[in-house]
């Protein structure tokens, strides 16, 4: 029965939880149960708040008593150092639910003569396991024996033993240990505890520090391999395991607006996509942080939290700067719509910054992120550490499909393009304000570098920033080429002026068409009473003439009788004739 | 192991009614149970005292099995543990008592 248990056991490896923030995740559901961890680090890396944590967490959450063998510590001690995190041993340990146990040992005191063991330490383990029901054992840090206990090889010994011991008394143990030249720990502990092995990390780069953790082993388990930052603040430990997250996050067909209407309609008509990455980047005082607050306004303005890191203006003047562009962010701030965070990044560390910013986002939960300006993070070298930062904020902010708004700072002497490069593939959708410097006189424009998934405008814009918003203009594309500005202002007079002018011109070949046409009119008159006067004397001949002929006929007719000729008829068939031709 | 015990027992029935005397040494040895290295260490101290302290001593045989909080109380670690109480300051020797010189040292005699 036993063995079928172990057997069944050993196959899904129970694991201890420590609902350390983030270290669940990423060692696949808690340490292993019933078995010894190696927490190993530098002085002052946090070994003893991680144990601690470990056991206070077991006791209040999962109903598992834990008992704490400090070696450096105090019993009043412990409990005073981490009541700042918000722990209470005092009245843990009255509950029993722990059990705080400091071995005092000093090696002036101790004389050794033949051999001993440590049956003295397994007896007072033994006992505190026993008071409480104890399931979690932490030995924080057993390495001073080493220094303290004479005769090496007996301590060895007696620590093999005491591993043995805890493997079967069955309780989850940590075992912190202090960080050795070349090798894990200064006393080669890892070689009695080899189930896990957990290292921490705390170094200074550039002059901030950075806490790291890494899972160097865990036997018969799965784990994230990486280098994970880590944080102490006060709610704890907190471990963030964003970049083992992957690409598997959902993304959303829903747009939302930019604020803008007309940059809406650059990017066909509908903004930004909901949980996408949107960087605006630019020159100094191209109005990247304006650009922002629209898409602030208007979020806030369909009810969505947002959530604002500044790392180089002050809240209240971002408010006022605002106003004069007439975006009035103070009644969003008031309906705690909108939270302002503002941070130098010289502060604390990149770690530090992206721990504070998610646990700020978990607890606002906001639907906007804007960080305003990213590269306010890069100092000296360590841009890589900075896009890696962003990167993990990015993950993450997609996770909780939160959309993320970066503004950056160019300098204007590079390649304004390239020298984002180092976030640009973390970037949906990329909008690149810039100067235009034409006639004396510098102007901003605005185009769309890149937007994933949706057809955009390829136009650069320019825009303003007028009392009452922004607002973008199309630039002037003529034969001039591309102006704007005042240059773009004089052009269109200039073409304003042109236009009226061919219009005049066409207005006067109007006018004198239409005389033309008057006067030809006129003429046509003028011809006709001609003609009709013509005509009135050509009948007046015609009647005279016709008369006459009639008269001749008669006569002829009268001097046909008269000489009694038979001619009458076909004289008169011969003038019709006539007549008809 | 019972024998042990009868010892531990006479020791400390023997040397109260001399406890009076200011002077006298004040021994503890903690052990874990009646092992080998216990009834040795008691063996070796009981020696050395006969021989060093004669009359002047009272040897406490402490089991810390039977009495697990007192390895607390009295910071045990390692045992055999030998603590001289008395006279101060407290002084500690663990081992089996073995070395003779050694615990000579520790006791401050020599």
């Amino acid at each position: 029965m036993k063995k079928k248990e172990v057997q069944a056991q050993r196959k899904t490896l129970p694991k201890a939880p420590t609902s350390i923030q983030g270290l669940d995740e990423i060692t696949g559901g808690g340490l292993p149960k019933g078995r010894p961890t190696l927490v190993c680090g530098g002085a002052g890396c946090g070994k003893t708040l991680f144990a601690m944590e470990f056991l206070v967490r077991g006791a209040t959450l999962y109903n598992e008593p834990g008992v704490f063998i400090s070696f450096e510590e105090t019993e009043q001690e412990l409990t005073a150092n981490v009541a700042s995190l918000g722990f209470d041993l005092d009245s843990l340990v009255k509950r029993k639910k722990i059990w705080l146990e400091h071995i005092h040992i000093e090696r002036a005191e101790i004389e050794q003569s033949g051999e001993y063991n440590l049956e003295g330490l397994f007896i007072r383990v033994h006992h505190a396991v026993e008071s409480i029901g104890a399931k979690r054992v932490v030995l924080d840090t057993l390495e001073t024996l080493f220094s303290e206990l004479p005769n090496q090889q007996i301590l060895r010994m007696e620590l093999h033993r005491l591993f043995q011991w805890l493997k079967r008394k069955g309780v989850t143990t940590i075992v912190t240990a202090e960080r050795g030249e070349g090798a894990l720990t200064r006393e080669g502990l890892e070689e009695y505890v080899s189930d896990c092995v957990i290292l921490l990390d705390h170094r200074v780069i550039d002059q901030s520090s950075i806490r790291r953790l890494r899972i160097v082993k865990y036997r018969g388990s799965s784990h994230g391999t990486n280098e994970y930052p880590f944080l102490i603040d006060e709610d704890g430990f907190s471990v963030l395991p964003v970049t083992s997250l992957g690409l598997d996050h959902f993304s959303s067909s829903e747009r939302i607006s930019t604020g803008i209407p007309r940059l809406d309609t650059m990017l066909s008509g509908k903004g930004y996509f909901r949980g996408s990455t949107v960087l605006v980047s630019g020159t100094a005082g191209t109005g990247k942080t304006s650009i922002a607050a629209a898409f602030v306004e208007a979020a806030c303005k369909r009810g969505e939290r947002v959530l604002f890191f500044t790392f180089e203006e002050s809240p209240n003047q971002i408010v006022r700067n605002m106003n004069s562009i007439g975006i009035d962010l103070e009644p969003w701030v008031k309906k705690s719509l909108l939270q302002f965070h503002a941070t130098r990044p010289t502060l604390y560390g990149l770690e530090n910054h992206l721990s504070t910013s998610i646990k700020l986002v978990n607890d606002f939960k906001p639907g906007i992120v804007i960080l305003d300006p990213i590269n306010a993070f890069v100092l000296g070298e360590n841009q890589t550490e900075v896009n890696i930062m962003l990167v993990r904020l990015v993950d993450f902010l997609k996770m909780k499909r939160i959309t993320a708004f970066f503004t950056s700072l160019t300098s204007g002497n590079d390649n304004m393009e390239s020298t984002d490069v180092y976030v640009s593939s973390l970037i949906d959708t990329w909008l690149l304000v810039r100067d235009l410097e034409f006639g004396g006189e510098r102007n901003r424009g605005l185009y769309v570098l890149k937007s994933r998934g949706m057809a955009h405008s390829n136009q650069i814009r320019e825009f303003i920033l007028t009392n009452h918003g922004i607002e973008l203009l199309d630039v002037y594309v003529g034969s001039e080429g591309v102006l704007t500005g005042s240059a773009r202002l004089s052009q269109e007079t200039k073409d304003d002026a042109e236009q009226l002018l061919r219009q005049q011109e066409i207005g006067t070949k109007q006018f004198s068409l239409e005389r033309k046409r008057d006067a030809m009119e006129a003429q046509l008159v003028v011809l006709r009473s001609e003609f009709e006067a013509e005509e009135a004397e050509a009948n007046k001949v015609i009647k005279i003439e016709k008369a006459r002929n009639e008269r001749f006929t008669q006569d002829k007719v009268k001097m046909g009788k008269s000489r009694r000729g038979d001619v009458i008829i076909k004289t008169s068939g011969t003038n019709k004739k006539k007549r008809n031709i | 192991m019972k024998i042990k015990h009868e010892k531990s027992e006479t020791s400390r029935q023997k040397e109260q009614p001399v406890k009076a005397r200011r002077d006298k040494w004040v021994l503890c040895l903690y052990v874990a149970g009646q092992t080998s290295k216990a009834v040795t260490a008691f063996k070796n101290i009981k020696l050395i005292c006969e021989e060093q302290l004669k009359d002047n001593y009272q040897i406490k045989v402490i089991d810390l099995l039977k009495n697990p909080h007192i390895a607390h109380d009295d910071q045990i670690l390692a045992v055999p543990t030998l603590v001289r109480k008395f006279p101060l300051p407290v002084r500690n020797i663990i081992g089996d008592l073995s070395n003779t010189e050694s615990v000579l040292v520790g006791l401050n005699i020599r």
